[in-house]
């Protein structure tokens, strides 16, 4: 199954670090005369880390109660969304202090504003887990718990997916790589895909049993939410070649993407 | 690794776009000397009409020594001596038949610390106008202070007290009559060295706002000190370090994505 991240085991794929601070040495953030504006964007960059690997762990964590039907780490999961609100809020207010305080330009403003987009994505992806708590406990509460039925096999098949993307993403924003970032992005169709095909098989169960129609939509859901985190996955993964590159690739296709950093 | 020591950039070409599709004023190849020290390596550039171009960079990087090229106000400096072309509406203005005076009344300038004339508002605004003898009667001459104190956002403060001496005003005041002084002789070219430098931030956003207002009719220039002034008031922006022309291009991209790291480093604050 997936592997559940504590929010500070950066450590996690270590051989695809390249330096332990791809983040601060590639934007010079240790470069700035201000010696208290370098630790203002340093702390910036250390909690969106920090949410984002506290969402990784709640996406997992919610994936997993579904898929094992715990309601303990579901109401678990539900309960420690309260954090990942609060640290949306504490980073929204840094970023809005480093604003009025510092302005920003170039990469230091890049950095700012894709922060501020970042969190609201990661947010979001909270919310997808807290979806899965419920459902969690619902599908617990309906007795849905047919070992290795093929909806739940495939629904475990796409969060184990959705689940190493977000993984990665994180790990490129750590690095600001944009080169794993432009992978993720053009992968994301495979999410996509993968969720059509559980919505088909879903309706089919429906058909062939009305009886559990309630339970197959809570699947759905389920799978919903994962395919929406995917989607959040991409705007991660956008707003680091934005950071990078300084070139705004939403709402492109790869072909155009590709141009734009050619450019 | 990944460190950069920016002695060890090098400077080869500028940077960005320094091409105007409308140029009020272009150089090409400018070089200027104080007696064996070169200040200004091959600069090339396009001040755009009616659009205001900041020149930015570091204290020494030159670009108060480049602004003054272009009204030839380095003339008054003998050990001083400029290579290259200067052209204004495709007329050089280092030609030899050309009257400086004429020139610096079709580029005029406005300086750092206000400067108004010991004398009342009235003739500060007027004066140009009378030694260029640009009126001969007291109506026109009454008209041209009123629509100059007017455009420069100050007649309302002033209109009854235009006898009162200029240096009684507030330093925004001051600076605001020394641009009327400079419009009151009608330039095409506004060259703005640090203009709100000494102004506080009520002053200073009058003056930006008068910036804005006045390039509908001037093409201007202004050297800054506040990476903020040139991000607020200018089109396009020109960094300037250690002689050269780093980089150009519109203000909205050299703020959010400037291409060179020198430039980055200047406007970010980093070490440089």
């Amino acid at each position: 199954m997936t592997t559940s991240n504590t929010p500070n085991n950066e450590s996690t794929n270590k051989e695809e670090q390249e330096s332990p601070s791809g983040f601060t040495s590639k934007l010079h953030l240790d470069k700035h005369i201000s010696r208290r504006f370098n630790e203002e964007l340093e702390q910036v960059r250390t909690l969106v880390m920090k949410m984002g690997f506290l969402v990784e762990q709640q996406v997992n964590d919610g994936l997993r109660a579904v898929l094992n039907a715990d309601e303990t780490l579901a109401a678990k999961v539900i309960e420690r969304d309260h954090e990942v609100n609060t640290m949306e809020l504490e980073i929204d207010e840094y970023c809005t202090q480093i604003l009025a305080r510092r302005q920003p330009a170039a990469s230091d403003l890049r950095l700012i504003v894709s922060v501020i987009k970042s969190i609201t994505d990661l947010e979001r992806m909270g919310d997808e887990s807290v979806k899965f708590g419920r459902n969690a406990i619902k599908l617990a509460k309906g007795s849905f718990t047919e070992e290795g039925s093929r909806p739940l096999v495939e629904l475990k098949h796409l969060g184990h997916h959705v689940s190493k993307t977000l993984n990665k993403a994180l790990i490129a924003y750590a690095q600001m790589d944009v080169k794993a970032a432009l992978e993720i992005i053009k992968d994301d169709n495979i999410i996509d895909e993968e969720f059509d095909n559980i919505s088909r098989l879903l309706v089919t169960k429906m058909m062939e049993n009305p009886r559990e129609i309630k339970n197959a939509l809570r699947v759905t859901w389920c799978a919903r939410a994962l395919e929406r985190i995917g989607d959040h996955t991409t705007n991660l993964c956008e707003y680091i070649v934005y950071l990078v590159e300084g070139k705004d690739v939403r709402h492109a296709t790869m072909e155009q993407i590709e141009a734009k950093i050619e450019r | 690794m990944n460190k950069t020591d920016i002695n060890q950039i090098e400077l080869t070409e500028t940077v960005g776009n320094i091409y105007a599709d409308d140029a009020k004023m272009s150089i090409r190849n400018a070089n200027v000397y104080y007696g064996d020290k070169q200040a200004i390596h091959d600069v090339s550039l396009d001040l755009a009409k009616n659009q205001v171009t900041a020149l930015i960079g570091p204290s020494g990087c030159g670009k108060s020594t480049f602004l003054r090229c272009l009204n030839r106000m380095n003339d008054t400096i003998d050990i001083c001596r400029i290579t290259g072309q200067l052209t204004l509406d495709g007329d050089d203005i280092y030609d030899k038949d050309l009257d400086p005076v004429l020139l610096r009344a079709r580029v005029g300038m406005v300086f750092q610390k206000p400067n108004p004339f010991p004398k009342s508002i009235y003739d500060n605004v007027a004066y140009g106008a009378r030694i260029h003898g640009l009126t001969n009667n007291k109506a026109e001459l009454d008209e041209i202070v009123e629509t100059s104190l007017q455009k420069a956002g100050l007649f309302n403060e002033v209109k009854d007290r235009l006898k009162d001496p200029g240096t009684g005003l507030s330093g925004g005041q001051q600076q605001r009559l020394c641009i009327a002084r400079t419009i009151a002789v009608s330039p095409e070219v506004i060259l703005m060295d640090e203009p709100a430098s000494a102004l506080d931030p009520i002053a200073t956003a009058i003056i930006e706002e008068l910036i804005d207002e006045l390039k509908e009719k001037y093409t201007i220039a202004i050297v800054t000190h506040s990476m903020q002034q040139a991000a607020r008031v200018s089109q396009h922006t020109a960094y300037f370090h250690l002689g050269k022309l780093v980089e150009m291009g519109k203000t909205e991209d050299i703020f959010t994505r400037p291409s060179h790291k020198l430039t980055e480093n200047y406007i970010t604050g980093r070490f440089g």
